[in-house]
């Protein structure tokens, strides 16, 4: 691989550019897709290809190919140039990246049971089991079960001398449940419809016991047909880890991305509210439990790695701390706009992407005091709200409206019946300035989602969340129509 | 400009067929495969600058390798003799491994419609476009923002895409489509943001100049926005926001595994939509971004999807076509799919009102310029909840009387059809969630705001 990084570089600098990265990546991927008991699809990919980015006169390049060739190094690492200096006729800002010590070494996340080494038959046996446990309940429609796994070789090197090598795996699976009556139709998912993702190999889809849950969910699909709806009002709402997570997604960890509040993403996702005025006001996102931290070290998580694809370490970074917005998910070129070094957060999406600021693990740290199970014996009149259905949030991150699959009633500090198609609505930072309990480590764990989409043109990028369950008051509730 | 000179003169056509003779080879009792080679160019700007401005050039081929009723599926990048030996293996080791499809249809077959190249489909202008024209186009979206002192962000995009198709039925179809989309997004010092989009398969079609005025004008008039109270309004939908009807419609309900599976809200001859609501899906119509064929290799047929208000038809790819009994209407996706088959080129039909007529038919209403963040609440209601944004505006007697501020809906997007009393006349060209749409404008006679937001 060396020889082609060496000469994307080489071309690239002839041509003019003062700074220049190559990076060669390889991934494997496989999929299996079971609905309502029968093996609907078996996939398996590969893609392999490289791309060199390059700063010209201030202004940025990029150019990709799948054919890994010298003589395609050269023509792409020259495209970018001519593509850089295209950029450099509609410039006002020229780049300035921070500076960091070049990276060198490899990183391998940890697996203990190499998920391409377990027998496809093994695999889809798994999984079939387990959809043909929810499809025996009565009164389910049909089923859905996937497992996913993805694997990826990735080489960069820089211009400042960086080469570092990283593989890292990541494994999914889920089991969804569902029931129609009329217009009524009614899901259960476990342990998350996005597919329950970690980085590790096959040992954590064993972990997840889909086949122990698969009833239990298909009966509660099917008792959500002639469940109450959820009425709306101004409730008091324990999140459960499988929805908390997606609140942090999309209320903390976009608003977070300096590249958003920068504006670089207005044309297509949107800005953030988080201007950096509030960064240097101290401005209360939440109450002063909530604490919240962009972690690409820790193992599992789907954001973790050893160095992000412009070379700079994996680190932990504060978002919120006790409540205060205090830290954004940065790069070389958004960093020392605010006075800081770069937070490690830029990530590509393959070969033939650019990076961008993306997510790394943003965490919601638990905090000591109370189970989620206290929290709930805690609490007099609410509902418990499990499982992610539907989200929206407006362009800055403010507004946002979640649906989750059920909704328990909590009374006298226990969880009751069930009550179908809750919604929830409100402002961020109302919101998590309404957080009065997060629960302890006992409910800690890490979810992540395999699709959040960024950029153009389109990403889709594997992010982690741990989160542990926490409530909130005077949350609005509403109901469907 | 145009990618590399070794793709420019493949044959992607001999790939595929040499995929499925290997497959053969190999005891495969059908093979299929697809490969599409690509050469894709976007330049972004943001903060009135080019950011971002990157080039690909990519090609995959995806193999379906069955052995009776047994489907194997494996894609691979490398497209040299060891990578399709390679992912010949791969797609056998899976087929051999899987259950029986109780229910395969089978490959599909030449079924005797020729699948004719549709000139329409590609501009030379567009596969040789180079940086230094998107850099002038995006340079004068730029000026349109300077002139009227706002900020401009936005992309603009040029994709040339063979796709070749080939299975051991004889199927063998190759297309050259090209299309390009600009879209921006600018943004006033008092708050205003205003939105400008137009796609087309001739890059050099697009006016740059005039989207560029467009959104700033927008971004201008939106300053200082006030705040009004959720609830119904009856609205006019610009065309960016009508997409978003056609995406989720086709995404929820016009897929035949939609209706197969009891999740769709089609039921042939049910009315769900005005009289003037018709819509159709149409691979050959040049006002869209047409394509030949689908990605098994099968010519699309036209569907009407909605008549006059009422539910005529969905989409079927093989799978869903052997259910039923029916013939592929040339809808397929790329194997495996789980989604089922999808209306790629939708397009609805125009009615008799003037564009800038439309407004004047609201006594107390909203101006929605385009949606924001959508998502399913119900999927078989087809009730979806978003955010207004880019220009919204309050009308009083037929006339805009100020901007206001981004709303949260959550509405049946079945009821907002059946609530359509004006269609524009004129429509525009848009790139939809997969493909190409072409929609009017519409006004719909009531519209369920549940929400507000601080800007």
């Amino acid at each position: 691989m060396r020889d082609l990084t060496d000469r994307g570089l080489d071309t690239a600098a002839s041509r003019g550019a003062t700074y220049a990265d190559v990076r060669i990546v390889r991934r494997l991927d496989e999929s299996i897709a079971v609905k309502s008991s029968r093996v609907e699809g078996v996939a398996s990919g590969e893609s392999e290809g490289f791309g060199v980015r390059v700063l010209v006169d201030g202004a940025w390049g990029f150019a990709s190919s799948y054919r890994l060739e010298p003589a395609e190094v050269d023509r792409v690492a020259a495209e970018a140039v001519r593509i850089a200096r295209a950029s450099a006729t509609a410039l006002r800002r020229p780049v300035v990246l921070d500076d960091r010590p070049p990276a060198h070494g490899s990183y391998e996340s940890r697996v203990q049971e190499d998920p391409f080494g377990v027998p496809l038959e093994t695999k889809i046996g798994d999984l079939l089991a387990a959809d043909q446990a929810m499809k025996r309940v009565t009164g389910i429609a049909f089923t859905e079960s996937t497992y996913a796994a993805q694997r990826e070789w990735k080489t960069f090197a820089a211009s400042d001398g960086s080469f570092t090598e990283q593989t890292i795996t990541h494994v999914g699976s889920a089991v969804e449940a569902n029931a129609v009556e009329g217009d009524e139709h009614q899901r259960r998912s476990y342990p998350d419809n996005g597919g329950g993702w970690q980085a590790a190999g096959y040992e954590y889809i064993r972990g997840l016991d889909l086949i122990g849950h698969a009833e239990e969910y298909a009966e509660e699909a099917v008792a959500l047909l002639s469940a109450p709806q959820c009425p709306p009002g101004r409730r008091t709402v324990v999140l459960d880890p499988s929805q908390l997570y997606m609140q942090v997604h999309e209320s903390c960890g976009h608003p977070t991305e300096l590249d958003r509040v920068y504006g670089t993403e207005a044309s297509y996702a949107g800005t953030s509210f988080l201007t950096t005025d509030k960064l240097d006001e101290g401005f209360r996102y939440g109450s002063d439990l909530v604490t919240i931290v962009a972690d690409a070290t820790v193992p599992g998580g789907m954001g973790s790695f050893g160095w992000d694809d412009e070379g700079v370490a994996a680190q932990a970074v504060p978002l919120v701390r006790n409540g205060i917005f205090s830290g954004y998910l940065t790069s070389r070129e958004t960093a020392p706009r605010i006075g800081r070094r770069s937070g490690g957060a830029m990530r590509a999406d393959g070969w033939n992407r650019i990076p961008l600021i993306r997510m790394t693990n943003i965490n919601l740290l638990p905090v000591d005091g109370m189970s989620l199970d206290d929290i709930v014996a805690d609490t007099d009149d609410g509902l418990y709200l499990a499982q992610c259905r539907s989200w929206s949030i407006d362009d800055r991150r403010l507004n946002f409206q979640f649906a989750t699959e059920v909704a328990y009633e909590i009374s006298g500090g226990k969880k009751g019946r069930l009550l179908k198609n809750p919604t929830y609505t409100g402002i961020t930072y109302e919101l998590w300035r309404s957080c009065d309990a997060i629960g302890d480590a006992s409910s800690y764990r890490m979810l992540g989602t395999p699709n959040c989409g960024k950029g153009e043109p389109g990403q889709i990028g594997h992010v982690g969340h741990a989160v542990s369950g926490a409530r909130f008051r005077d949350v609005q509730v509403g109901v469907l129509g | 400009v145009g990618g590399s000179r070794e793709d420019a003169q493949t044959d992607w056509l001999a790939t595929a067929q040499r995929a499925v003779g290997l497959a053969s080879a190999a005891g495969a009792s059908e093979a299929e495969a697809l490969v599409t080679a690509d050469h894709a160019q976007l330049t972004r700007f943001a903060n009135s600058e080019i950011h971002q401005n990157v080039a690909e050039t990519s090609a995959h081929l995806n193999l379906r390798f069955v052995i009776g009723k047994r489907v194997g599926v494996a894609s691979t990048g490398r497209l040299d003799d060891e990578g399709l030996r390679q992912v010949v293996d791969r797609a056998a080791t899976i087929a051999r491994n899987v259950e029986e499809l109780a229910d395969w249809g089978g490959l599909p077959e030449p079924d005797g419609r020729e699948i004719r190249t549709l000139p329409g489909a590609f501009a030379a202008a567009t596969a040789e476009s180079s940086p230094e024209q998107r850099a002038e186009a995006v340079r004068a979206v730029i000026a349109a923002a300077d002139e009227a002192g706002v900020v401009a962000y936005g992309s603009f995009a040029t994709t040339t895409e063979h796709i070749a198709v080939a299975n051991s039925r004889e199927v063998g179809a190759l297309q050259a489509r090209t299309w390009s989309q600009l879209i921006t997004v600018s943004m006033g010092p008092d708050g205003g943001t205003g939105y400008a989009e137009s796609a087309a398969v001739d890059a050099t079609t697009i006016d740059a100049e005039r989207l560029g005025r467009e959104a700033a004008e927008k971004a201008r008039a939106t300053a200082n926005a006030r705040s009004v109270d959720p609830g119904d309004y009856p609205v006019v939908l610009e065309e960016y926001a009508v997409v978003d009807l056609m995406d989720m419609l086709g995404y929820l309900g016009f897929s035949a595994l939609a209706v197969q599976e009891e999740r769709s809200f089609v039921e042939i001859g049910k009315r769900i939509g005005s009289d003037l609501v018709t819509i159709v899906d149409d691979g050959e119509d040049p006002a869209g971004l047409p394509m030949a064929f689908d990605y098994e290799g099968v010519a699309k047929r036209r569907i009407a999807l909605v008549e006059q208000g009422v539910c005529a038809g969905v989409v079927y790819d093989a799978q869903t076509a052997a259910r039923d009994g029916v013939r592929s209407t040339g809808h397929g996706l790329p194997a495996p799919n789980p989604y089922g088959p999808f209306p790629l080129n939708m397009l609805m039909d125009g009615g008799s009102t003037p564009r800038e007529e439309l407004v004047g038919g609201l006594d107390r209403g909203l101006l929605v310029t385009r949606f924001h963040y959508t998502n399913p609440v119900h999927q078989k209601m087809a009730i979806v909840t978003g955010m207004t944004r880019d220009g919204t505006f309050l009308v009083e007697d037929g006339q805009i009387v100020a901007p206001v501020r981004n709303l949260r809906f959550t509405q049946s997007y079945l009821d907002a059809l059946a609530g359509v009393a004006s269609v524009s006349r004129e429509r525009r060209t848009l790139k939809g969630f997969l493909g190409g749409v072409v929609v009017p404008a519409l006004r719909i006679e009531a519209f369920t705001f549940t929400g507000a937001t601080e800007h």
